[in-house]
């Protein structure tokens, strides 16, 4: 940028009246809060590392996320991966409306900043579809036996029967897990399945006690990654949204700049960036 | 007490504006960076696609998994210091404020992981499952 190919010597840089960044009050609180809210990020990625670390067995993403919408196939993780896509998409727009401030250029604010509103808006719809698969879970069901068996009903009546952990706990959850175990097969994994879906107690989808793809503590860490960065997502909508609503008034034309879509862009580059690593540590390992 | 920053500040903003000319250059860089983001999670999904970890012999023990997984940290930090350095212009902004930002992120995050591997594995008692 312009401005920061300016020369100042030191001793004005450093020696009050200015900033010694050479940057405005509002940009550099907007660059650490960003740093705040990426470490809560760090820390609730590492949680979810410390958690799977600790589990008996977890679930493979590519087997749970493989639905598209308005497709009946199976396509691991392309929705995903498409949503991904669209929030890079939205921060290039959202880039290119900071780059037409810089001109002056409003009506080039105007169009980017609506674009960038557009692709936000369809993560967030994106991210609710998402979850309502994921809460209704998938049409053959799971269930748990009370003394550490899960079983899968329907089409997949295979039954993994694994052992005591060292502290003689049994291990609950072992969704297609392929840890120490007998793998209950053929006539009796079927009467055990039937028995289970008599008693009515085949788990469909997950919420915060139950969860038929494996461990609790996945939907949960699922519910509260996904769920704290799509409210970012969200309220970084409404925010740009009413930036572009003070561009189209022409609220920043006698300042000279238009600084603000540029703070409100670091806050989305910042939910972009978030997702990049929801993306790689929760889908893709 | 009155502010006398605002009216400098404001100077700092307007500094940044820039002609037509430096424009172009810019927004070249910006659909270049575009274009490697794009190729970089088109092949994150690629390997996925082409070897996923439950067909992997060993599946999440094995040394080809192993790989994988190192692989996608390394393309998500790139994409990460893209991100950060071109569209949020941390890269442009003065060495001060740059390091001023990253050293304490880095510093903190380092020792968040080392003692979360740390302590992770050393706590036995401990019933999570």
């Amino acid at each position: 940028m312009a401005a920061h190919s300016e020369q100042v010597d030191k001793a004005t840089l450093w020696g009050g009246n200015r900033s010694p960044f050479s940057l405005t009050y509002g940009k550099q609180m907007m660059w650490y809060f960003l740093v705040s809210d990426a470490l809560t990020f760090g820390g609730l990625l590492t949680a979810y590392g410390f958690a799977r670390h600790q589990a008996p067995s977890w679930p493979v993403a590519e087997q749970i996320f493989r639905a598209f919408p308005l497709l009946n196939g199976d396509y691991p993780l392309m929705y995903v991966a498409l949503m991904t896509f669209i929030l890079i998409v939205s921060s290039v727009t959202m880039v290119l409306a900071v780059e037409a401030g810089h001109r002056l250029d409003k009506s080039g604010v105007i169009k980017w900043l609506f674009a960038t509103v557009i692709g936000g808006a369809i993560f967030v719809g994106s991210q609710a579809w998402e979850w309502s698969h994921f809460i209704h879970g998938s049409h053959h069901g799971a269930f748990e036996i009370s003394d550490g068996l899960t079983g899968h009903g329907g089409e997949m009546a295979t039954i993994q029967v694994t052992e005591a952990d060292d502290h003689g706990a049994p291990i609950k959850y072992g969704y297609m897990s392929t840890a120490s175990g007998v793998l209950v097969e053929g006539a009796e994994a079927d009467a055990l399945v039937r028995s289970k879906i008599a008693d009515d107690e085949v788990i469909n989808g997950a919420n915060l006690t139950e969860n038929e793809y494996g461990p609790v503590q996945y939907a949960n860490y699922f519910f509260f990654i996904t769920g704290f960065h799509g409210f970012h997502v969200f309220s970084g909508v409404i925010i740009n949204l009413i930036v572009l609503l003070q561009v189209v008034r022409g609220a920043y034309d006698k300042r000279g700049h238009f600084e603000m879509v540029e703070k409100v862009g670091l806050y989305w580059h910042f939910v972009d960036l978030v997702w990049v690593f929801v993306f790689t540590f929760f889908y893709l390992l | 007490m009155e502010r006398d920053d605002l009216y400098i500040n404001d100077s700092y903003a307007v500094a940044a504006n820039h002609d037509e000319e430096h424009g172009k250059v810019i927004r070249k860089k910006i659909w270049f960076v575009t274009l490697l983001l794009s190729i970089i999670t088109i092949v994150e999904v690629l390997v996925g696609v082409m070897w996923p970890k439950t067909a992997l012999e060993g599946g999440g023990e094995s040394a080809a998994w192993l790989m994988i997984k190192l692989f996608y940290i390394v393309l998500t930090l790139v994409k990460a210091g893209y991100i950060v350095l071109i569209f949020m212009h941390l890269g442009d902004e003065r060495r001060n404020f740059k390091w001023m930002i990253l050293a304490p992120y880095i510093a903190f995050i380092c020792y968040l992981i080392f003692i979360v591997l740390t302590e992770g594995s050393y706590q036995g008692g401990l019933q999570l499952f």
